[in-house]
């Protein structure tokens, strides 16, 4: 049996998750990683997409962050997100308007640099579509 | 003197006053319920993100911290980000505010310095309109929100960070209603830009071992900052609520409270004139028999 750690999951309006888990997979900005206990310290930034948690009693649980970042720290791993639902209550018209937005965005992005952001949060978006749809 | 009819339409008149204010006071007290309960809930993230910031500021060096930590260097602008409630009929509590960044507007004048105002909420736009109208650059309208979302606050927030990048202003300062119990709301002036807080609270110690960061600690800080401003502006505007609903309950109490002693006074001077005027026939009839 693998040793199990406090996880947090975080957004500003409310807790959603603080329990103990076995592992935790985050969507970080700079590819999914894996958090078990004892990991090292870490500080990533959160892209969009799914947070898969597998708790103490080895029930495995899904949530959708929309960005956010994830500390990891030797007593737990606490993830900011900027907003987040479970799995199953995720709004299918919500994503669209997401997905609408950063579209709008890429099509007004003045600069390079915003051009590129806006493109990589469209193309997350849509990533992250196909994988709720998968479930 | 009022006739009797009279008496007796007042004292039916306050009496409904007396339900109203009765009734908005329970209203407000579960509103209050609610609001107190969405800022109980948001307070782990706050906290959690005053934490992380002060582990990260701590790991980033003075010279690489991006400007919105740092500032701008000047102080000749300055953005008042004042937040009010959209509904009267809460005591001073939008009054307390408006002067007290009225006050602060003032100073800043005196001083030479160029201010610019953003009020959220009507009644606050209201009450500064008339003597710093010049002033207001903007204003957010949360009518149609029942309950303060973080979008709401992450609109406010991209607001200030884009007249910032902008050059539009060199300090924010936001103003606000800190909620202490339902009879104390004490009004709070909080600089928002630079964040000088940031780094007050204790960071979390990683033991020996060394933090990793991903991307590099100052792309995180770059990412954090804005966010932060806009988790600050959300407590903002939660504790607005609560204090909001917690003057409105004191006020309504208070209300309540004057319309019965006011009930009081009336039937009293009704009683007294309603015996007067028995009296007054009773000696007609008593006279009235005597001479015949």
């Amino acid at each position: 049996m693998a040793e199990a750690f406090q996880f947090e999951l975080v957004s500003p309006e409310r807790l959603l998750l603080s329990e103990q888990v076995i592992e935790v997979v985050v969507p970080g900005t700079e590819g999914y990683m894996t958090v078990m206990a004892h990991h090292a310290p870490l500080m990533a930034t959160v892209k969009p997409g799914v947070v898969t948690v597998k708790t103490a009693d080895g029930k495995p649980d899904s949530y959708v962050v929309f960005g956010g970042f994830v500390d990891v720290t030797p007593d737990g791993c606490t993830l900011l997100a900027e907003s987040a639902v479970h799995v199953t209550d995720i709004k299918a018209d919500e994503l669209q308007r997401r997905i609408q937005d950063a579209k709008e965005d890429f099509e007004d992005a003045t600069t390079r640099e915003e051009r590129a952001k806006a493109e990589d949060l469209l193309g997350q978006l849509t990533t992250l579509e196909e994988a709720i749809k998968a479930v | 003197m009022p006739s009797l009819k009279d008496l007796r339409n007042r004292i039916a008149s306050v009496k409904a006053t007396q339900k109203i204010t009765k009734a908005m006071q329970m209203v407000a007290a579960a509103k209050l319920r609610r609001a107190q309960e969405a800022a109980e809930a948001a307070r782990p993230y706050s906290q959690r993100m005053a934490a992380v910031l002060a582990n990260i500021a701590s790991n980033v060096d003075g010279d690489d911290a991006p400007v919105l930590m740092s500032g701008t260097g000047k102080d000749d602008v300055h953005l008042l980000i004042v937040c009010t409630s959209e509904r009267g009929l809460c005591g001073g509590f939008n009054a307390q505010i408006a002067r007290l960044a009225r006050d602060h507007a003032r100073r800043l004048v005196a001083d030479g310095k160029t201010v610019k105002i953003i009020t959220v909420g009507k009644k606050g736009a209201d009450i500064l309109r008339r003597d710093l109208g010049k002033n207001i650059i903007d204003h957010v309208n949360l009518r149609e929100v029942k309950q303060v979302g973080f979008v709401n606050a992450d609109e406010i927030g991209h607001k200030i960070i884009g007249l910032y990048n902008e050059g539009a202003f060199d300090v924010a300062t936001l103003f606000y209603s800190e909620f202490k119990s339902v009879i104390a709301q004490i009004p709070t002036a909080q600089q928002l830009i630079p964040a000088s807080s940031i780094g007050d609270a204790e960071p979390e110690s990683a033991g020996d071992a060394v933090y990793e960061y991903e991307p590099d600690p100052a792309a995180i800080l770059g990412d954090l900052i804005p966010r932060n401003i806009s988790v600050q502006v959300f407590r903002a505007l939660l504790e607005n609520a609560a204090s909001e609903q917690g003057a409105r309950m004191s006020a309504m109490d208070n209300a309540t409270r004057n319309a019965g002693d006011m009930i009081n006074k009336l039937t009293m001077s009704y009683n007294r004139q309603r015996q007067a005027q028995i009296t007054k026939e009773l000696i007609e009839i008593i006279s009235g028999a005597e001479a015949l």
